[in-house]
């Protein structure tokens, strides 16, 4: 602790240079931020997904429906705890361009497979009161202003009204917020009977189905259960893990780990370069200095360090600083206008990121702090 | 006259000293060289990405081809028409004809879970039954391998993106949809196209798969040539017994590449610029450690009469050097890894795969290259003033 004085000097003693090489740094991580929230936003939620919830859809693809009745069957099914169903409506309001998802559910048991989602009690109670009610997330309402008791019509690319319309309106009954990060508020949830009645077509069927299983454990045993269940039926199914299905449904645009992981080595393999030779153009300069020290009495350990700490103290300012600026930048939101509604900047990406910082610092001081090192008292101080 | 001439010479021995050091300081030189070659190459990968799939989405309209969907539809996966519809629309003013009929295609656009070869899990992969005339529809049609599918048969062909990047599409084999199982007889390609992607088969044999009874989804057509889109559409549009909107076909591909395209645009230009602020400050540190090791010859200089112009021009010099050398060793390596490269990715307007090719073209290495001296100018500007700055009496004490 006793050496802070010297590093600090030390590092004061080429402003210029510090700065810019700080500033190298910075920007490095507030890249490495930006590209954890894209690939957090692309991957949707990937991480914090139900342990316990599995996804259900058509074998053959996710745009075939499947009968409501498979509900009570997969209910009947040991070890599935709770089973309820989703659609995809593919409504627009107003613009294309406004794009949110909505889907028909079943209020009571959607609001208890997704745990996640906060709706005030009496919002609750009044879904379930009103047919034609919707709840919608935080993010959409605050895009277009609405508010509890407003009547939203959408018009349905898909879904035919028995009138021959394709203008639904919802009364908006309540506007949820998540409990975690990972959770969207950009969807709009209404309610499944009504959405039955009025449609045309397709009556009894349902896109895909929700299942939770009893034990996280068993998961795996109970998908194959529920597979087995509709086997030979004309609607076979396909039922993995929460997380596995949206891991998989993020890969259908492409490898993104790889492509991020890609572009995170090029940065910091140049960020290593830049700071790798500020810190041996700082040990060649003070030669001199490093050989009084070690005439002082310095060890080989105390010089090692002194000069691998001035690289961490770089490193790690230059990370702080950037992982700052990097979750200030990501807090205002989506760079994309609306087509990432999970931007945002994962914790645990944060920790990476400390621990990124400080591994760059050690790298780039390591060859420096070894030649600091090895010096010779002699040869040092002879270069003064 | 021979101030300009001198001013040259001043110019160039000033650069010639900054140049010939650059193997003395290799380490800050490689680090600005290899910053700036960084960012030309994601900005141009990431670039080129989004160039390959405008130009797959491109390649698949003719000017003289239209599509017809149901109005109010965005894409085919949500249209629908009954045979009736079809027949209304090929019996159209309009609408080119051989002897053998109308070319229109009435054709069906579903999606099968095929998994992709890159990452294991499963995509979106969009077959698409077709009537007679889809072949004379889009004329970059070819049969690479094996030969037609039989009409009437449960027979498939293959583009050849599908091919490569799905599995379980190879010639011979089966694909296995729900219970049914279909051989593979052939492999086409459609020049680039979005139609390289699919799965085909004929049309009637997909309605019957589907339970869709007689229904279609999309009519592609023909038309006697492109100046005919007008009346053909307005013919269309006004018939009372249709509900239809009427594209031309570049310009249907070219609404639903918009929304992935602006995806990899924006992304890909945010990217960029936060590497090149980098960028920027690595080359920033590398001219000015050249002009502080070379402190004692520029004040011997100027203490001999060079002027401060020169040594400013002399130090941008240099780093514009460096600037597109690591430009051009981006944009090499950008060409290297990405051109051609083959890949799929998810078209949300359809709601399907679609396979493409990255092109890196030559607008794009412009444009890498642009960067890399805008970087280059930026780095080398405020070490030159600094560098025409110095006061001559103090450097030289240097000594």
């Amino acid at each position: 602790m006793k050496f802070l004085h010297l590093i600090w000097s030390n590092l004061k003693r080429k402003k210029l240079r510090t700065i810019l090489t700080l500033l190298s740094i910075v920007v490095a991580f507030i890249l490495f931020g930006f590209l954890s929230a894209i690939k957090h936003a692309l991957a949707g939620g990937v991480t914090l997904a139900g342990q316990n919830r599995l996804v259900v859809r058509h074998k053959v693809s996710i745009i075939q429906s499947l009968p409501e009745s498979y509900k009570a069957r997969m209910e009947r099914i040991p070890g599935v705890g709770l089973a309820t169903h989703e659609s995809w409506f593919g409504g627009v309001y107003q613009d294309p361009k406004n794009f949110f998802a909505q889907m028909p559910v079943e209020p009571e048991q959607f609001l208890d497979m997704f745990p996640e989602i906060a709706l005030p009690p009496e919002q609750k109670q009044a879904w379930l009161q009103t047919r034609t009610g919707a709840i919608i997330g935080r993010k959409t309402a605050g895009r277009f202003h609405w508010k509890v008791g407003e009547r939203v019509p959408i018009q349905s690319s898909i879904w035919v009204k028995t009138d021959g319309s394709r203008l639904w309106e919802f009364d908006i009954v309540g506007i949820f917020d998540a409990k975690d990060k990972a959770t969207d508020t950009t969807p709009l949830f209404f309610r499944y009977d009504y959405f039955d009645e009025a449609r045309a077509w397709n009556k009894g069927q349902v896109g895909w189905y929700l299942v939770r299983v009893k034990d996280p454990d068993q998961a795996a045993e109970v998908a194959k259960l529920v597979d087995q269940e509709f086997e030979n039926s004309p609607a076979e199914t396909k039922t993995e893990p929460e997380g596995a299905f949206l891991q998989g449904w993020a890969k259908q645009i492409g490898d993104i780990t790889l492509i991020t992981a890609t572009i995170m080595s090029a940065v910091f393999f140049t960020i290593l370069l830049v700071s790798g030779n500020t810190m041996s153009q700082a040990v060649r300069e003070r030669t001199g200095e490093l050989g009084v020290l070690k005439a002082m009495g310095f060890t080989n350990a105390q010089v090692l360090t002194l000069v691998l700490a001035e690289s961490c103290v770089l490193a790690t300012l230059g990370g702080g600083l950037g992982l700052g600026l990097a979750a200030l930048m990501i807090s205002r939101g989506d760079p994309t206008g609306g087509m990432l509604p999970l931007f945002y900047f994962p914790p645990t990406d944060v920790l990476t990121g400390v621990g990124l910082s400080l591994a760059l610092g050690l790298v780039a001081g390591i060859f420096p702090a070894h030649h600091a090192m090895r010096l010779r008292v002699a040869d040092a101080l002879r270069r003064m | 006259m021979s101030g300009p001439v001198n001013w040259l010479s001043q110019v160039a021995s000033v650069s010639k000293f900054g140049l010939l050091s650059i193997p003395q300081r290799r380490g800050s030189v490689a680090a600005a060289v290899f910053g700036i070659a960084g960012v030309v190459a994601v900005l141009v990968g990431v670039l080129s990405m989004g160039a390959g799939f405008q130009k797959a989405l491109a390649a698949s309209g003719s000017p003289d081809a239209a599509i017809i969907l149901r109005s109010g539809a965005d894409s085919e996966m949500v249209s629908g028409f009954l045979r009736e519809s079809t027949r209304i629309i090929a019996d159209a003013p309009g609408v080119a004809r051989t002897e053998e009929g109308s070319l229109a295609s009435a054709e069906l656009f579903v999606i099968i879970n095929l998994p992709k070869r890159a990452t294991g899990t499963d995509a979106n992969v969009p077959m698409r039954g077709v009537e007679h005339a889809a072949f004379k529809v889009r004329d970059k049609l070819k049969l690479l391998e094996g030969r037609m599918f039989e009409w009437g048969q449960n027979e498939v062909i293959v583009g050849v993106g599908a091919a490569s990047e799905f599995a379980g599409l190879e010639l011979g084999g089966k694909l296995r949809v729900g219970r049914r199982e279909w051989p593979i007889v052939g492999i086409f390609s459609a020049g680039g196209g979005t139609a390289e992607s699919e799965i085909w088969t004929d049309a009637s044999v997909l309605q019957a798969a589907y339970q869709r009874g007689d229904t279609f989804q999309s009519v592609y057509v023909k038309l006697v040539s492109p100046g005919a889109f007008q009346e053909f559409k307005d013919g269309l549009t006004t018939d009372p017994r249709l509900n239809v909107k009427v594209l031309r076909q570049a310009e249907y591909y070219a609404e639903q590449s918009t929304a992935v395209t602006k995806l990899i645009t924006t992304l890909g230009y945010l990217i960029a610029a936060l590497m090149a602020i980098g960028a920027v400050f690595g080359a920033l540190n590398t001219m000015y450690s050249s002009v502080s090791a070379r402190t004692r010859e520029i004040a011997t200089l100027r203490a001999l009469g060079f002027g401060s112009g020169a040594v400013v021009v002399s130090v941008m010099i240099e780093s514009l050097a460096l600037a597109v050398v690591g430009g051009a060793v981006g944009a090499i390596l950008a060409y290297v890894t990405f051109n051609g490269l083959h890949t799929a990715t998810m078209n949300w307007n359809s709601f399907s795969q679609v396979t493409f090719a990255f092109a890196v073209t030559p607008e794009l290495l412009a444009q890498g290259i642009v960067w890399a001296v805008l970087i280059g100018l930026i780095g080398g500007l405020f070490p030159a003033i600094r560098g025409a700055r110095l006061p001559i009496a103090a450097a030289l004490r240097e000594l």
